[in-house]
């Protein structure tokens, strides 16, 4: 479905990703791991259009999308939820959600049917729905930013360390959801720093060291082998 | 010299007519500005424009009303043309080359209009021409209607913004283009649909200057600058906050020129731009950032 192969791209001068190689396939959780500045978030920016790449290619349902403009990529079923969730701030709940809803060819019956999945999924959106995207708390952003990126009914969502920062009750909300939308065919990228989720939540885990996947593996042998995640994460 | 209470209430009105036609051409200035990052030098050059292509349409057809939906339309459409062959391909680099974009653009429209016009003045006939009495004065109906119009015109800018489907795209560009177009919202789309909304918006105040000032090749520069110092007294990219300028620029003058004359009043103006940079460089009309 998704994949990246031999991927090198460049902030500048500096070389962050040096040829790396990713495969989602459809319906799939795949966790990518790694330290901080590893290159996980520039992976998914690649993937987005956001960085171009260099060398190697980006390809979606077969189709080449490296260096295509996001908003074509939205359109093709990408969904991107970044790390520091880039809420419309001065939007409301509602308005932030109606920017993914407002698409050619989606219906008003189809457009309520969506917005009353999200809500029943996300009480708390619901009672904020007039409020402004940037007077919510931390782990509603990110709730808000899930639910946004569902209205565009993605074949695939890029997740960019989604539990990053909020306390544990909302973490396990952010788990609950990831199996939502694994439940229902959704493929996930999950980029977290959040090692126990990422084993539980993939299907299948990447693990990432100075801007290469250095080891990959089902999430169930990584689950039972520590010694690989202490010999890359040190934990 | 006393100055007495109705030549204050004669200043007040002229300020808000003022005020209004300048808001429209500022509203248009401030949303390009928020939304693409691109300080348009070649605003004022648009209002020009427009009101020539009034003039034109009067002489022709003799319908104001008509003159003034055409230059609007003329204008935006021209507007979406010159971002999308000159200004799209800057986007996203230093500003001063837009900047500079942009005053080569207000140069080129300046030498078209005076080998296309001429150097001479055309003055747009007012769609209606009576007066009514204000104290001393004779006080004409038009410029109660410009700024009327002006109102609406605003005011359903807003109502756009607000409520439109397009308007939530606008707004979701304007706090985070990246975002917006991880949405699937086509920004350059956007970007140039905006421009030639302010173009529009810009036409249609040149039309309505029109009948109270004559049109020129040069009255761009001076609707640029004032414009300018509107936007950043009301806070670069803040529509609410450029109408408030818009007023309180033009009350400001209209109040100095109780004491000086109109040509000196202009300085108060100036005054305010730099003690708004200097005190509150975000703006008169925007919260204080924490």
């Amino acid at each position: 479905m998704l994949a990246l192969n031999n991927v090198h791209t460049y902030y500048g001068k500096s070389h962050i990703l040096h040829g790396v190689s990713i495969e989602v396939q459809p319906g799939e959780v795949v966790g990518l791991l790694g330290r901080n500045g590893v290159g996980k978030s520039t992976t998914l920016k690649t993937v987005m259009g956001l960085v171009r790449p260099s060398e190697g290619s980006v390809t979606f349902e077969g189709r080449q999308i490296g260096g295509m403009a996001p908003h074509h990529l939205a359109h093709l079923g990408i969904a991107w939820v970044p790390e520091d969730r880039r809420i419309f701030r001065l939007l409301t709940v509602m308005e932030n959600l109606r920017t993914g809803l407002e698409r050619p060819g989606v219906t008003e019956a189809r457009r309520k049917e969506m917005l009353d999945k999200v809500y029943a999924s996300f009480p708390v959106l619901a009672e904020r729905r007039e409020q402004a995207g940037g007077t919510l708390s931390g782990g509603e952003q990110q709730m808000l930013a899930i639910a946004r990126a569902m209205m565009l009914e993605p074949k695939i969502i890029l997740l960019d360390e989604p539990t990053e920062g909020l306390m544990p009750r909302m973490v396990g909300q952010i788990s609950e959801i990831i199996n939502v939308l694994h439940g229902e065919g959704v493929a996930i990228l999950l980029v977290e720093q959040n090692v126990p989720l990422t084993l539980e939540a993939s299907n299948r885990v990447y693990i990432m060291e100075k801007g290469l996947v250095r080891h990959h593996a089902p999430a169930a042998d990584l689950r039972a082998n520590h010694a690989v995640i202490h010999q890359y994460l040190g934990i | 010299m006393a100055i007495g209470l109705e030549q204050i209430l004669i200043q007040t009105v002229n300020g808000i007519v003022n005020g209004m036609i300048l808001a429209l051409v500022a509203s248009g200035l401030t949303l390009i500005f928020g939304i693409m990052d691109v300080v348009n030098f070649a605003h004022g050059d648009l209002v020009m424009l427009g009101g020539f292509v009034g003039a034109v349409t009067i002489a022709a057809t003799g319908n104001f009303w008509l003159a003034l939906l055409v230059a609007a339309v003329v204008i935006a459409v021209f507007g979406a043309v010159l971002q999308a062959t000159t200004l799209r391909p800057l986007i996203g680099r230093d500003p001063l080359t837009t900047i500079l974009a942009t005053f080569g653009i207000s140069l080129v429209l300046q030498k078209y209009a005076i080998w296309q016009w001429g150097p001479s003045a055309r003055r747009i006939q007012e769609p209606i021409t009576g007066n009514f009495s204000f104290f001393y004065l004779q006080y004409p109906w038009y410029r109660i209607l410009t700024a009327v119009l002006a109102t609406a015109i605003i005011g359903a800018l807003y109502l756009f913004l607000r409520y439109g489907k397009y308007g939530i795209w606008i707004r979701a560009t304007t706090q985070d283009r990246v975002m917006a177009q991880a949405m699937g919202i086509p920004v350059p789309l956007v970007h140039t649909a905006v421009f030639a909304i302010g173009a529009g918006m810009a036409a249609a105040s040149g039309v309505l200057f029109g009948p109270l000032g004559g049109v020129t090749q040069n009255i761009g520069l001076d609707f640029t600058l004032r414009a300018f110092i509107v936007v950043v007294v009301g806070g670069m990219g803040n529509l609410g906050g450029s109408i408030l300028a818009s007023i309180f620029i033009s009350l400001l003058e209209a109040y100095a020129a109780l004491i000086v004359s109109p040509a000196q009043a202009v300085i108060v103006s100036f005054v305010a731009l730099i003690l708004t940079l200097l005190f509150r460089p975000t703006g008169l009309f925007v919260p204080t950032p924490k």
